[in-house]
């Protein structure tokens, strides 16, 4: 339970951090909070040669309120978001979601950014804030760029992300003061990594509506037909949700489809009672 | 082999440490500290609980190198402290512990609770307590005691 020997460097700002990353040929990894990177390592399922800390950068810290969005910087950990600590523009989701994400003393010092770039399929952020329209801030040898969530995630634990790439932030849209939203996380003990998990974000204001279901084997799923069956405005159950996935190929095995199918139906209904 | 300054219980630590020791093992051998308990290694038992800069976090998967800087509180730190005075005697009234194990991460997070959340009741009580496992007490004790200390700072 002791990590690999691996080289330690601190970066002083993001350019330093992504000179770091691309100095040396080896698997070279950033360090956020180290709550998901810290357990790999330990466990000998991750062997980085060099290890760069971002977690403290200022540039990660930031949270900008920008034209439609707010910029929540990669180094924001889940509990600033739990107590209301950065703006809040998703009506409460945010917060809803970050409070049920592992134990406080985890959300102390986890990050956003970390939770997107490991891409855990069962973690909370990867399909909460695909539910919302979130993009991704990159810095990268090659200049800066912003990469929708739902382009970002290509597998399990596989993100576009090259070696020498930093998340710097994530561009949350605001939602409308009558957009509604459900978020509903199966797991059989608090702050576990989730079974299933159903997120909807219904703002008709600005014609967008999204259900994505998460804990799968892969990336998070959109679920287009319950879109358009939220659009419409009837309530979905258990067992539409289960034709639903089945229509687009999304099939498990019987436990999979059954809290998959639950997990999306309660978070409708939550999203449609709110 | 990197340098680190940082404060441990008030007192600044100057040490050059492996880049892959952990804050708990730091701690342990480093200093003989030896409160801090490690049980898992990978975050979910709660038992290596400690603050930093104020908030408890995991000590076993936070290496030591990434504390450069900050003030660090194991439970030795909190001997005078009037919160953990009183969760410390609530604990041994309510039976809050048996063979200690998970005893010094339980009182920093107990801590957290009373604090933070001074309106708790006993299902947040419970709920707060998810991240630290006993494997003696059934947890009925914890949760007498933590509610006990919470009611009295009530008034
Ligand atoms: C006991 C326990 C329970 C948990 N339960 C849950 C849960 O229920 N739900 C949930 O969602 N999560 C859970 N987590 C994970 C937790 O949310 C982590 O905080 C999060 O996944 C990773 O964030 P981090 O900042 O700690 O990242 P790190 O562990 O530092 O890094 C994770 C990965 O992301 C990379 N990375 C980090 N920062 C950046 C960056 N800025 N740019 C590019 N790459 C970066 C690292 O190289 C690494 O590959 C749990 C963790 C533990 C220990
Ligand atoms: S030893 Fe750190 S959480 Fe178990
Ligand atoms: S008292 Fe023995 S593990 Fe809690």
């Amino acid at each position: 339970m002791k990590p690999a020997r691996f080289d330690y460097a601190r970066a002083s700002d993001v350019a330093d951090a992504v000179r770091l990353l691309g100095s040396t040929d080896g698997f070279n990894k950033p360090l956020g909070g180290g709550m998901s990177l810290g357990p790999m390592m330990n466990l000998r399922l991750a062997q980085p040669d060099l290890v760069v800390e971002v977690r403290r950068l200022d540039a990660l810290k930031t949270v900008a309120e920008e034209d439609g969005h707010l910029a929540v910087g990669a180094g924001i950990t889940h509990s600033a978001i739990e107590d209301g600590r950065i703006p809040e523009v998703t009506n409460g989701m945010m917060r809803f979601v970050a409070g049920q994400i592992a134990y406080r003393a985890v959300r102390n010092r986890g990050t956003i950014g970390g939770s997107i770039a490991h891409a855990d399929p069962a973690a909370d952020w990867p399909t909460a804030l695909r539910a919302l329209g979130a993009e991704v801030a990159i810095d990268g040898p090659d200049g800066a760029r912003i990469v929708p969530l739902a382009d970002f995630q290509l597998a399990a634990f596989t993100v576009a992300l090259e070696p020498a790439d930093i998340v710097t932030a994530l561009r949350v849209p605001r939602l409308s003061p009558a957009a509604r939203w459900g978020y509903y996380k199966i797991c059989r003990k608090p702050g576990e990594f989730a079974d299933s998990i159903g997120a909807v974000v219904h703002d008709p204001e600005r014609d967008f509506t999204n259900v994505v279901l998460g804990a799968t084997d892969g990336a998070p799923l959109d679920v287009a037909a319950l879109a358009e069956a939220v659009k419409g405005g009837g309530t979905v159950e258990i067992d539409d949700a289960k034709a639903a996935l089945a229509a687009q190929g999304a099939v498990f095995d019987d436990y999979g489809n059954q809290i998959h199918a639950v997990a999306l139906s309660r978070a409708i209904k939550g999203a449609l009672a709110s | 082999m990197t340098e680190i300054s940082l404060t441990i219980n008030g007192a600044p630590v100057t040490a050059s440490v492996e880049p892959r020791t952990s804050l708990a093992d730091f701690v342990r051998d480093g200093q003989r500290l030896t409160g801090t308990h490690l049980g898992c290694e990978h975050g979910v038992c709660g038992a290596c609980t400690v603050e930093i800069d104020g908030e408890p976090m995991r000590s076993c998967i936070t290496y030591a190198v990434s504390c450069d800087g900050a003030a660090v509180t194991t439970i030795e730190g909190f001997d005078d402290d009037a919160a953990m005075e009183d969760l410390r005697q609530a604990f041994t009234e309510n039976h809050g512990l048996q063979c200690g194990y998970c005893t010094p991460g339980m009182l920093v997070t107990a801590r957290d609770i009373v604090r933070r959340l001074p309106d708790a009741d006993e299902k947040r009580v419970r709920l707060e307590l998810s991240g630290n496992l006993c494997r003696c007490t059934g947890y009925v004790g914890i949760v007498r005691a933590i509610l006990s200390v919470l009611e009295k700072r009530r008034g």
